[in-house]
């Protein structure tokens, strides 16, 4: 056998351990957080409110108002955020031409956003906030959340937005459409980008803490107004961590596992309707 | 009927153009506010000061940065060099060798690797990772360790950023014309040579500028290192020393930075420290990322 065989074999070998270990990794964090959530996990936990009785650990309390927590910011930053972006994917791909000075600064300008740190964006907000004279609540958290997560909206729409072909513009054009009358053409064709987009978006949300943190403030109920402290999942995983007795460890695990087979559920979602609908997309 | 379509047109172009600016004005905003925020740290410590002296005693306003930024430092290059070995070499795996069959299986798992929260990293770096150093890895090296070290948020981090990794990479290589591919195997070449010799070496200014991305990505990451890596304000000379790296300051101590003069000028210092070096870092490659894509395509 001559060098660049034996070279070949190495090689191989070591990239089929690296996939394997990407797998290993998927497994090992997953198995960890499910052996040690489910056995600490009750309907009574995910289906009550605890407040304090939480980390005193009272019988029949329960950690709802973070998972309502969660779905208040990330509906309502997702909607925000859905709002805002989808017209700036629009203008980028319909309005601009295809090698504009502007469409390409934009672009750097969405993924300079899209990698700034989650804590920065909650260090923006909170100067934000001391500069208005707002503490911690739900509509701060949503706000920051919905600045997080419209570079991921705008990016993942622009990917499939690009990649629409310009003749079917043309076409619609040629019959007399205006630019913004093509919207629904084009609306029509990157549906399944714009639904995994926001799929990735939520499941940014929900996992997101250190924004969260910054801005929203922390609570055990749930809020009845914009102006009121919430608290999210994460946090509330966060929170139970830090808590010196070793019962409340045990509920945030299962706070854990319930945040992980949510994510767990937008992921397979996302790689479902990727495939789903890829298959008759014009090419 | 006809100016109406076309008023309806123009007011579209004139909304959709203020949103599109205004959302690239974000930037450009959060410098300037965390810049004002951070502006009266500034004036009591000279820049140098801050960020080569390791002094950190907030309450006699003396404000080093050196132990958070060498944590941040060492943290990152750790997680990068687990990481990007593994990353190169599944998405040559996956782009070079495997068939699709197997790519239907990896890309799932890379998705799930990629969705989970910073938290949920934290919560797995606590049952596995510290457990394995303070058990079974740190006593053949020091004397004693709790675990709550570097070298755990280094692991936590590699982990985290690989998806990004590997998506980019396979993004890059995907990106090389076949045709080149099949001139090299057409003289004889096996399919590593091919990758090494025209793969790689035609796409090393994207790998650099993907490891450029994932270093930024790593250097913001937050809950899962204040989790990880331990709270001590200190230089870390060792990889079992436990560190605080820069989001970890922050996150650490947000509540406390209004009871402390200048101290909340301090926390948004760092964050403006965070948001500059992410900003270099993020044009640079993206720049170069683009210009490969407009030169294969």
């Amino acid at each position: 056998m001559n060098f660049k065989s034996i070279e070949e074999k190495i090689f191989k070998v070591l990239m089929i351990g690296a996939t394997l270990t990407v797998f290993a990794f998927v497994i090992s964090i997953i198995y960890s957080i499910a052996s040690k959530g489910w056995n600490a996990l009750s309907w009574n936990l995910i289906t009550r409110v605890g407040g304090y009785d939480l980390y005193t650990q009272r019988e029949g309390s329960g950690f709802l108002s973070a998972i309502v927590g969660s779905l208040y910011i990330v509906g309502a930053s997702t909607f925000l955020g859905l709002l805002i972006s989808t017209p700036v994917v629009f203008y980028l791909n319909v309005y601009l031409k295809k090698r504009s000075k502007m469409a390409y600064v934009a672009r750097i300008a969405y993924d300079v956003l899209f990698g700034i740190p989650s804590i920065v964006y909650g260090a923006f907000g909170l100067t934000i906030m001391l500069f208005l004279g707002m503490r911690g609540s739900l509509i701060s958290g949503i706000v920051v959340v919905t600045l997080l997560i419209i570079p991921i909206f705008i990016r993942s729409m622009d990917e499939v937005a690009r990649q629409f072909p310009r003749d079917i513009l043309d076409a619609a054009y040629s019959l007399g459409a205006t630019r913004f009358e093509t919207i629904f053409v084009v609306l029509r064709q990157i549906a399944p980008g714009i639904a995994t987009a926001t799929l990735l978006s939520i499941g940014r949300a929900i996992g997101d803490a250190a924004s969260v943190m910054l801005t929203a403030g922390y609570t055990d109920h749930i809020p009845t107004s914009f102006t009121q402290p919430v608290g999210t999942l994460p946090m509330l995983v966060f929170n139970l961590y830090n808590q010196p007795a070793p019962e409340a460890q045990e509920r945030g695990y299962a706070a854990a596992l319930v945040l992980t087979l949510i994510v767990l559920a937008l992921s397979i979602s996302g790689r479902f309707i990727t495939n789903r609908f890829s298959k008759n997309k014009l090419q | 009927m006809m100016t109406f379509r076309i008023l309806k047109d123009r007011t579209a172009n004139g909304l959709m153009f203020s949103l599109t600016v205004v959302a690239m004005l974000l930037v450009v905003a959060m410098g300037v506010g965390l810049y004002l925020k951070a502006s009266p740290v500034l004036e009591g410590n000279s820049l140098s000061e801050l960020l080569l002296s390791g002094n950190w005693r907030p309450e006699s306003r003396k404000f080093g940065f050196l132990p958070f930024l060498m944590s941040t430092v060492w943290v990152t290059v750790f997680a990068i060099a687990m990481a990007a070995p593994i990353a190169l070499l599944t998405a040559v795996y996956l782009t070079e060798y495997a068939k699709s069959g197997i790519r239907k299986y990896v890309f799932p798992a890379l998705d799930i690797l990629g969705g989970l929260p910073s938290i949920i990293y934290g919560i797995w770096g606590i049952l596995l990772i510290i457990p394995w150093i303070s058990n079974r890895l740190a006593p053949h090296f020091v004397e004693t360790s709790t675990g709550y070290s570097l070298l755990a948020g280094g692991i936590v981090l590699g982990v985290m950023i690989l998806p990004l990794l590997v998506s980019l990479f396979i993004e890059i290589f995907t990106s090389v014309p076949s045709e080149l591919r099949e001139a090299s195997v057409s003289l004889g070449a096996t399919r590593w040579q091919t990758t090494k010799s025209v793969v790689l070496r035609k796409t090393m200014p994207g790998i650099i500028a993907a490891v450029v991305l994932a270093v930024s990505r790593a250097l913001g990451e937050t809950i899962a290192v204040l989790m990880v890596c331990g709270s001590r304000v200190r230089v870390p000379t060792s990889l079992f020393d436990d560190c605080q790296p820069l989001p970890a300051l922050i996150a650490a101590h947000y509540g406390e930075m209004m009871s402390v003069p200048l101290y909340d000028a301090a926390l948004m210092f760092a964050a403006l420290i965070l948001f500059v070096v992410v900003l270099l870092f993020n044009i640079i490659s993206r720049m170069i990322l683009y210009r490969i894509e407009k030169t294969f395509f």
